[in-house]
């Protein structure tokens, strides 16, 4: 109790799909201003692991705190949802699909959630659109729908939607996975400039020489439990456990 | 709910319900038989056959069926065409899903894949050789299923014929509201049975699709 | 007796008059039918069993019936539980209600082809179910359904001439009137079917005009 409170805290986390368990007792402190890399083999439980801290995939037993608040808690229906939805516009999301709204422009998209949850003004929200696209370096962009863009692009107006919100933390579920390569670097750039700014950022990726130039931390997953986890000069260069040695030797070649 | 007044006029009901079917047999026949004209000549190789096709098409499905069905009814005479209700309305309810036929049938052949057709070219078939023994074998298959859409449109279309005094369900329905001012027991009755004449049309349908898909 | 149309012009105003009534009839019924549908829609999909298997069974009657036949239960149904509307009212409620049920079927559709990731994508934003449904579900769902919704509008238009039957003065009924009166029903019905004919070519070109300036938002 004397200990300070980590900014993020997942205790205990088990994940059950039936007889399946995709995260068995998984703990994980992250303080405020970290920027923490889950890497791992696919099926390991990194998405699974991020998607339960804002409670996408619910937890099958343990917790999730950010700061004071529980984010799963177990509460009837109705203060659930008003619970979890709280929370969750202190937690920004970005997909690896980008899941743009393809209905609405650029601004829109942008504009939505803090025009509807949070009651700004029109001045503001066109402030805020400003301010974030120019963030994402596309000013230019505004009116355009999603149709419109590239891919890269896309990401990036994502990014721009969450960070909207202003959110505590930005979890990045493969954010790059889907773009093609010559465009993958404009998102990286975008996330750097976040890491630049000390935004608390939880980061799943394929991409190991992103997660070495920008993270403080990296913990690799396999098969749902933390197998080894340390600064990235560590983990990259002189990792202790086999399974991770095994997987480096796969990834880091390419 | 009045039961005794539904058990009293049910009978009259079935009577009706069975006028209702004989004109949907007989509209949904020649329907198919305008439908296969129709698709034929909007895929003909002449133009003038294309235009007929494409006007009756543009035409039937432009305007209401009733004015159609009015047309050939109360019009009918003034240009030597006497028919009586009953056969007016088989004729007029025919020709005008013939047209949607036409467009269901039409979109089947067209939808068998071009390579069918190049690949039965190359083996040396003639255009027609194709056309009766590739083509139209797969379009059947294809075009069972929208037609049952058209059909169960036309069960409930036959409706129109009340509005010449045709003795059917929607009319009988509409009469026996008037003499009771019971409309939602009339309703009901007259409804249940077109759900049922739909249902079983419906599963008829679905029994020749599973018969002549390629298992 | 041979055809004679140069009794038609005469009838020019009524006629244009009956063709603006059709109109009328035809929009206030395709706006019952567009919201209506996307309510019966939300409600089949999302609503608590209780309200669900009702909407469902209104549904299915409405779906299995002729509109002549619903049109003769809502006209004559209303005045027996003693609200006498107008028959254009009743007419355009029945039209409404007809097309409602067409056009929640698509929407539902519509609603279920909708990506799972824009569920997502809008509930880690913090907006709530209802409000991912209202803001996001529900309008890129009826953005993929405009063209199927645009038939069954096309088909409204035509199934509009039914409410003449119970005495809504539109453009059916206004050629009735001018027969009565000159006993030349090939004439006026085949005027009343140019009429139609060409009320329909705008409604499909503005149909055309909606598809093309949505494809963008899609």
């Amino acid at each position: 109790m004397t200990k300070e409170q980590p900014f993020i805290d997942v205790r205990h986390a088990q994940k059950k799909f039936g007889a399946l368990e995709v995260l068995k007792d998984i703990n994980l402190q992250v303080e405020k201003g970290q920027i923490v890399a889950i890497i791992g083999p696919s099926g390991s439980g990194k998405s699974t692991l991020l998607r339960a801290i804002n409670d996408l995939d619910p937890l099958t037993s343990g917790e999730i705190w950010l700061e004071d608040k529980q984010v799963n808690k177990d509460l009837p229906h109705r203060q659930y949802e008003k619970h979890i939805n709280t929370v969750r516009q202190e937690i920004g999301m970005v997909f690896q699909h980008f899941n743009l709204f393809p209905h609405l422009t650029v601004r829109q998209n942008i504009t939505l959630a803090p025009k509807m949850l949070k009651d700004i003004s029109d001045d503001e929200a066109n402030q805020l659109v400003e301010e974030q696209l120019a963030k994402v370096g596309l000013s230019e962009r505004i009116d355009f729908y999603p149709s419109q863009l590239s891919g890269g692009q896309k990401q990036r107006v994502a990014i721009a939607r969450a960070l909207a919100m202003k959110p505590k933390v930005m979890l990045f579920d493969e954010a790059t996975s889907a773009l093609d390569p010559e465009l993958v670097e404009e998102v990286n750039l975008v996330m750097k400039s976040l890491a630049a700014e000390h935004m608390t950022m939880i980061i799943v990726t394929h991409e190991m020489t992103f997660a070495e130039s920008v993270c403080d931390r990296v913990i690799f997953m396999d098969e749902g439990v933390v197998v080894e986890e340390g600064p990235p000069d560590v983990i990259f260069k002189n990792p202790q456990n086999e399974r991770t040695k095994n997987f480096l030797r796969k990834h880091l070649n390419g | 709910m009045d039961y005794d007044l539904i058990l009293r006029v049910y009978p009259f009901f079935l009577q009706a319900a069975l006028v209702t079917v004989q004109l949907a047999v007989l509209s949904t026949v020649l329907g198919l038989a305008c439908g296969a004209l129709g698709a034929y000549a909007r895929l003909s190789r002449m133009s003038v056959l294309r235009f007929i096709g494409a006007a009756y098409v543009s035409v039937i499905r432009g305007t209401p069926a009733l004015i159609q069905l009015f047309i050939l009814y109360f019009g009918g005479p003034q240009i030597g065409i006497q028919l009586d209700a009953f056969s007016a309305g088989v004729l007029g309810l025919g020709i005008n899903i013939g047209a949607y036929m036409t467009e269901t049938m039409r979109g089947a052949i067209i939808a068998v894949d071009k390579g069918q057709v190049e690949a039965s070219r190359t083996l040396g078939m003639s255009g027609w050789q194709t056309m009766t023994r590739v083509v139209l074998p797969q379009a059947a298959r294809l075009m069972i299923r929208p037609l049952g859409v058209n059909i169960n449109a036309q069960i409930k279309g036959t409706a129109l014929v009340a509005a010449i005094s045709v003795v059917e369900l929607t009319y009988t329905a509409q009469r026996y509201i008037g003499s009771t001012y019971k409309p939602f027991e009339m309703f009901l009755l007259a409804g249940l049975i077109y759900m049922v004449i739909i249902y079983v049309t419906g599963k008829g349908v679905s029994w020749i699709d599973r018969q002549v898909q390629i298992k | 007796m041979g055809l004679d149309f140069s009794v038609v012009p005469e009838y020019f105003d009524e006629l244009l008059l009956g063709s603006l009534w059709t109109i009328a009839i035809m929009l206030a019924s395709a706006v019952i039918s567009f919201f209506g549908g996307i309510l019966l829609a939300v409600i089949a999909l999302y609503g608590p069993a209780l309200v669900r298997y009702p909407f469902r069974a209104f549904s299915f009657v409405f779906m299995g019936t002729p509109l002549l036949l619903q049109l003769f239960l809502i006209y004559f149904g209303l005045i027996q539980i003693g609200i006498d509307l107008p028959a254009f009212v009743a007419g355009i409620i029945g039209l409404g209600l007809h097309f409602a049920v067409y056009n929640s079927d698509i929407i539902q559709a519509g609603i279920m082809a909708v990506d799972k990731g824009q569920h997502e994508g809008a509930r880690t934003l913090g907006l709530s179910k209802l409000q991912t449904i209202r803001k996001i579900i529900v309008p890129q769902a009826v953005r993929t359904v405009i063209p199927p919704i645009g038939n069954n509008l096309v088909a409204l238009l035509k199934d509009s001439a039914l409410v003449s039957v119970i005495g809504v003065t539109e453009l059916t009924l206004t050629s009735q009137l001018a027969i009565s009166n000159t006993f030349r029903p090939f004439e006026f019905y085949v005027a009343a079917a140019v009429c139609y004919y060409v009320i329909n070519l705008g409604l499909e070109y503005s149909l055309r005009r909606v598809e093309s300036r949505i494809q963008v938002s899609r």
